[in-house]
């Protein structure tokens, strides 16, 4: 198998994780476009290390998964506070700090 | 290329879960419905265990369905739930310049093809390498990248006491 079929499908993937970040509005789904990115770079990690022949890119997507992990609770408790305080999660109206 | 290390089953099983992936990552950005979109992610996600097992990862492929599949969606699923008064297609959920998005991943996208084909060409990945082993893991967490696994094990312990803090109501 060729290396670069891999980092294409990486790249695919990143480029539709970002494209969703731009376009949503719901905070939520930006958190599952931010999914989509990580999950792209761990293959692009896995693909080097099996093409180097190392373990070292297996340690760094576990550890980007830990992250991702603790990235999603606490940006979900984030959404939860918005949507107390405003009764809405779009990311829109959050515009306070706007000059 | 030589046909004898083409490893045809391989290739067809990535070719069939890359596309199964794009199709899913698509309608997770495109579809109107959050509880889709999240269901559409495990399509996405499993899809990406399986590219890791394809990769000689079985380890990271575990992890992501325990991780991944079985805590981030039910946290996402709970968000859903926890933040809307219906469950249900919305109108509201792109940005009101939402085109901007497309000049963007596709420039984002063309870059990345001439990068990639520039770099990589047709660099084969080695047909015969083993399986790697949990014990290398391990091996390589506690040992060489310990340090990191520290730092990583506070910042999950702040991201729980974080979360608690944020979202209990006082």
């Amino acid at each position: 198998m060729l290396v670069n079929q891999f980092l294409m499908l990486g790249a695919v993937l990143f480029c539709i994780g970002v494209y969703g970040v731009i376009v949503r509005k719901n905070a939520v789904m930006v958190l599952m476009s931010i999914e989509l990115i990580l999950n792209s770079v761990n293959i692009n990690l896995l693909a080097f290390s099996l093409r180097n022949g190392s373990v070292d890119g297996h340690t760094f997507a576990l550890y980007v998964i830990a992250v991702a992990a603790a990235e999603v609770g606490v940006g979900l408790a984030m959404v939860l506070l918005m949507y107390r305080n405003r009764r809405s999660i779009g990311l829109d109206e959050l515009s306070e700090m706007k000059g | 290329m030589i046909a004898a290390d083409l490893l045809v089953a391989q290739n067809i099983g990535f070719t069939i879960i890359a596309a199964i992936m794009v199709i899913g990552a698509l309608r997770v950005v495109t579809t109107s419905n959050v509880v889709h979109a999240a269901l559409w992610l495990v399509v996405v996600l499993a899809g990406a265990a399986a590219q890791y097992v394809l990769l000689a990862a079985e380890f990271v492929a575990i992890t992501q369905v325990l991780v991944y599949i079985g805590a981030v969606m039910v946290l996402f699923l709970f968000g859903t739930m926890l933040t809307r008064a219906r469950i249900g297609a919305e109108t509201d959920l792109n940005n009101k310049n939402w085109f901007m998005g497309v000049p963007v991943a596709v420039l984002l996208f063309a870059t990345l093809v001439i990068a990639l084909n520039d770099g990589f060409g047709d660099q084969r990945l080695p047909s015969d390498s083993p399986v790697v082993s949990t014990q290398q893991l391990s091996d390589q967490i506690f040992g060489p990248y310990l340090l990191p696994f520290w730092a990583l094990s506070f910042v999950l312990l702040a991201a729980v006491i974080g979360a608690i803090v944020l979202s209990r109501r006082d």
